[in-house]
């Protein structure tokens, strides 16, 4: 392996995001507790620079490098933006939440970066090994993310349950892994994707190991049956980490998705794709029933968002170019309307006041104009209703599988998706169509306040000119 | 395809027509004033209807192409264009959508006090999507329009209806939205079967395989007929129309049930002509029973609303018979008939919310002798219930008279049984009649009752004129439709004849 000084500056994004982190850490050291707010700040900054970096190189394609573990294209530059986003706004959403948490401090928004360079290598990963590493490193952030209100009891029980079963389901994954080496002699997916031809999609031993590599990944996007933990996790963690969380590393993880499965494993996909459609079924279904009795908000957009996840499966069982560019455009059309409504449920905590239960939002209409129309407009795409994004976003996934031939694929999932809409539109009950219980106190911030309108900027946008969104989409899939 | 450009103004009157709503209900965003923010709304919606007359007026009657055309580039690598256009069916309903419009807003004047505003922006955008819906050539185009009402219609009841308001909004969301969902699905596949373009002109030219138009056919009839709502499909619109207020009311009766039907004729039976008659008979037999079981329920119902909104049922029972015998006559009653009944039962819930404002009860036992203490009010009720009945010379005789002569042409057992129908109307509505108006005065409310004031006459004597005009004269609007639904017929006959030289 020959060292590539320009291979350095295509991966400079990574490096900034990383190197920002540890400077951050050791400012974090000389700041007095009432600056802490400063490393957010510089935080935003170093997303933005590693954008503009990766924006730049949006262009190239560099081919595998670094031992052909790593690329730069089109896909990962569009999975990337996709991550800048989701912690940028995260990051928004957190600074007045954690001082209200009391929980304020630096590490906080390292650990974010952390978990965004894990994501990032994910996205560019072209080995297995190099997308277990980002992967870990996405993980372990987010697990001590999780616990970080250290005096609440849920917090920590959550990290507890998180570090556990992740640590579990990561070794199934590495388990795959290693199956997959074993018979192919190789972890690296292009090596991989000849391998298998070969191989053929018979071969049991290869079945096996995807069905370790479908349980590992399936973990990570809480797909029905791997998601136990997710409702846990989703309410015991600060609501702000649930937002980045339910976004980022979700989108990280169907992009290591669709690249092994669609690109290394395509050859075969006989053999893995009515596994993956049954687990999109039972994933869809599950989520949209379950979230029907839920009565924390943070435990129902966990329900939500494992519906989600199944709707997504849907893009990998279509496959070919549009089953990858459906999930990528739902990927960040979820990153704007679920970043939304979680950035609604960080307005409702204020003082010793939680905002959690559904019940809660009743009659918010009646003393916030504002943000109860935010909500509407965010429920209403995660239902799915035009002309919001998330209409647009289901839209395409449902034309990539009748595209594909799955047409009572899509039935089911339509008829899972009008289930859904039910708990989305009895908040929007909640809200409009009862009177207040209480008084409102909303802990509103300018931080706050631009997260919501790109949020909600986005969710429209997309929902009315996707044309745009589109075809970037379209345009940066990788050859699967 | 292109098509020649038939009939241009030189302004984008569709776009100016549709969206004029929307962009009142922008500036309503920023208004505060809730007196100011009713007369915004009249101004928009008067606007609105007056920008509609010269679509009617310079509509070229000769012609099936579509006139007013505009078409662009919107996401071009779904091949989705924004297509709108309209012909001698859907330029009627794109006045009726203007036309109810204001009376929503003077039907709304005193009777929502509470949160004006949202109300006012509610409606506004309901009425761009209702009218975008009348407009609409592309699939994608149209389904936005169609899902994106569910959002007003939701609020509109839900938070400004009567006691069970919450339930009914429930209930229409997630059954409309249980229908539409399998019409995405039918879109989605005729896009692909038909050469990836959601161009509804350019779909009606093409020739769909059998399991096609029989599968699409029944995932569009689901959609629409939920809307209509046909029998077995209509037990939410009882519970809307209760609930919602007089202007959700006259909006479900007046127009979103004309949808239903407009939907119905403009996509499953011009797409899919093999699949029409294949399924004709089954549907006729449906509407026939929506017909008389509508009529029979009416007659059971005591609470003006619900009677109403039953005789609704068997209303659209008559339209969509006349649609699916598959003749000229039927079809043009059909139509005629929507238009009829959305002024005519548009009308009648206006006056039920009239009389609600002063009386605060629906039930039948407590009216009697309104005629004695609201006089010019019962003469309005007489003329529309009249209407509603389909006496000579108003204008829901031509059109069951229409559709029934279709319907004889079809077969004469479906024809005889829908007079039943006719006269089970007849029955309920003048019941109802003789219970409200005349009689004594028992209800010490009604002796306090005031009569209709400038703006309450001005909406219920514009649809008067209405009633009449097309009960006197229906030559002028036959003959908008006519050359539209010869070509429709002509085209379903041709595409039969193609299937029958295959089969």
């Amino acid at each position: 392996m020959t060292f590539d000084i320009y291979n350095m500056v295509l991966i400079m994004p990574e490096i900034i995001v990383l190197s920002g982190a540890c400077l951050l850490i050791l400012l974090d050291l000389v700041l007095d507790q009432n600056q802490k707010h400063i490393i957010a700040y510089l935080s935003l900054f170093v997303i933005l620079i590693a954008a503009a970096g990766t924006w730049m190189f949006a262009g190239n394609n560099s081919g595998e490098i670094l031992g052909r573990m790593f690329t730069i294209d089109g896909y990962s530059t569009f999975f990337k933006m996709v991550f800048y986003l989701s912690t940028f706004l995260a990051v928004l959403l957190s600074i007045n939440y954690i001082k209200v948490e009391g929980v304020e401090r630096g590490e906080y928004y390292v650990l974010m970066l952390f978990a965004l360079s894990g994501m990032m290598i994910m996205a560019s990963g072209t080995d297995l090994l190099s997308i277990y590493v980002g992967l870990e490193l996405m993980a372990l952030s987010i697990y001590v993310l999780t616990g970080f209100i250290q005096y609440n009891g849920r917090s920590n029980e959550a990290a507890m349950k998180y570090v556990i079963l992740g640590a579990f389901s990561s070794g199934v994954l590495l388990y795959g892994i290693s199956l997959v080496y074993g018979i192919t002699g190789t972890t690296q997916l292009s090596d991989l994707s000849t391998a298998v031809k070969n191989q053929g999609s018979m071969d049991m031993a290869l079945v096996l190991a995807i069905i370790f590599l479908v349980a590992g990944f399936g973990f990570k996007v809480a797909a029905v049956p791997f998601h136990m933990w997710a409702p846990d996790v989703y309410e015991g963690a600060p609501t702000s980490i649930t937002a980045f969380m339910s976004v980022g590393p979700k989108a990280a993880s169907f992009a290591a998705i669709l690249r092994v499965f669609l690109g290394a494993l395509g050859p075969v996909s006989v053999s893995w794709v009515n596994l993956i459609a049954a687990l999109s079924i039972v994933t869809m279904a599950v989520g949209s029933i379950v979230a029907l009795s839920q009565t924390n908000i943070k435990r129902m957009l966990a329900y939500s968002s494992i519906a989600h996840a199944g709707y997504a499966l849907l893009g990998l069982v279509a496959g070919g170019p549009d089953g990858i560019a459906a999930v990528m455009l739902y990927m960040l059309i979820y990153t704007f309307m679920n970043m939304g409504i979680f950035g609604t449920i960080i307005l409702m905590r204020k003082g010793n006041f939680r905002g959690e239960n559904i019940e809660d939002y009743t009659g918010l209409s009646k003393v916030n104009k504002g943000t109860a129309l935010l909500m509407l407009i965010f429920l209403f795409s995660l239902a799915g209703i035009p002309p919001t994004a998330g209409f647009v976003g289901k839209f395409y996934i449902f034309m990539a599988l009748i595209r594909s031939g799955y047409v009572p694929l899509a039935v089911i999932a339509v008829i899972m998706s009008a289930i859904s809409a039910y708990f989305y539109i009895r908040i929007v009950m909640l809200i409009y169509m009862k009177e207040p219980t209480r008084e409102f106190d909303l802990a509103r911030s300018p931080a706050n306040s631009l997260a919501l309108a790109i949020a909600a900027a986005g969710t429209i946008l997309i929902g009315i000119l996707p044309a745009w969104f589109l075809d970037m989409a379209k345009s940066a899939i990788f050859p699967g | 395809m292109i098509e020649a450009v038939h009939n241009s103004l030189g302004i984008p009157i569709l776009s100016i027509v549709t969206f004029l709503p929307l962009a009142g209900a922008a500036v309503l965003l920023f208004v505060r004033n809730a007196g100011l923010v009713r007369w915004i709304a009249l101004a928009v919606t008067v606007a609105d209807f007056i920008v509609s007359i010269p679509i009617l007026l310079n509509f070229d009657r000769t012609t099936y192409h579509m006139q007013f055309v505009e078409h662009y580039q919107w996401i071009p690598s779904w091949n989705i264009t924004y297509f709108m256009g309209v012909d001698g069916i859907s330029v009627l309903f794109v006045f009726l959508s203007a036309l109810l419009g204001w009376i929503c807003v003077v039907a709304s004047w005193k009777a929502i006090e509470q949160r004006v505003k949202e109300f006012m922006i509610a409606l506004l955008v309901m009425q761009t999507a209702m009218i975008g819906v009348f407009c609409a050539l592309d699939f994608f185009l149209f389904y936005l329009f169609w899902e994106a009402m569910l959002i007003p219609m939701y609020l509109i009841i839900g938070v400004w209806g009567g006691k069970n308001r919450i339930y009914a909004a429930f209930k229409f969301f997630l059954y409309t939205l249980a229908g539409s969902i399998f019409m995405l699905i039918g879109i989605i596949v005729l896009y692909f079967a038909g050469g990836e373009t959601f161009d509804i002109i350019a779909l009606m030219h093409q020739k769909f395989s059998l399991p096609v138009q029989l599968w699409v056919f029944l995932a569009f009839f689901l959609a629409f007929a939920i809307k209509v709502p046909m029998f077995p499909f209509h037990t939410w619109l009882p519970d809307a129309h209760v609930e919602a207020p007089t202007a959700g009311s006259i909006i479900l009766a007046g127009i979103l049930l004309k949808m239903g039907t407009y939907g119905l004729l403009r996509f499953p039976m011009a797409l899919f002509p093999y699949a029409t008659s294949y399924y004709a008979i089954p549907i006729i037999v449906l509407s026939v029973i929506a017909i008389i079981y509508g009529g029979f329920l009416a007659l059971a119902q005591t609470d003006i609303k619900k009677l109403i909104a039953y005789s609704s049922i068997s209303h659209m029972g008559f339209v969509t018979l006349g649609l699916f015998v598959l003749n000229a006559t039927g079809i043009e009653g059909g139509i005629l008939q929507m238009l009829n009944h959305g002024i005519t039962t548009g009308a009648l819930f206006l006056c039920i919310g009239v009389i609600y404002e002063r009386t605060h009860t629906r039930e039948l036992a407590a009216y009697g002798g309104l005629a004695k203490a609201v006089p010019i009010y019962t003469t309005f009720l007489a003329i529309f219930v009249l209407s509603s009945l389909a006496i000579p010379g108003t204008n829901s005789f031509i059109g069951e008279l229409l559709i029934i002569t279709g319907a004889f042409g079809f077969n004469k057992v479906f024809a005889g049984l829908s007079i039943i129908g006719a006269m089970l109307g007849a029955v309920y509505l003048l019941g109802m009649y003789k219970k409200i108006a005349l009689g004594e005065i028992t209800n010490p409310h009604i002796r306090e009752a005031w009569d209709v004031d400038g703006r309450e006459i001005a909406a219920m004597a514009v649809l008067a004129l209405f009633v009449f005009w097309i009960g006197l004269n229906s030559a002028p609007f036959l003959d908008i439709m006519h050359v539209s639904v010869n070509h429709l017929i002509e085209q379903m006959n041709t595409v039969n004849g193609y299937y029958a030289t295959i089969n």
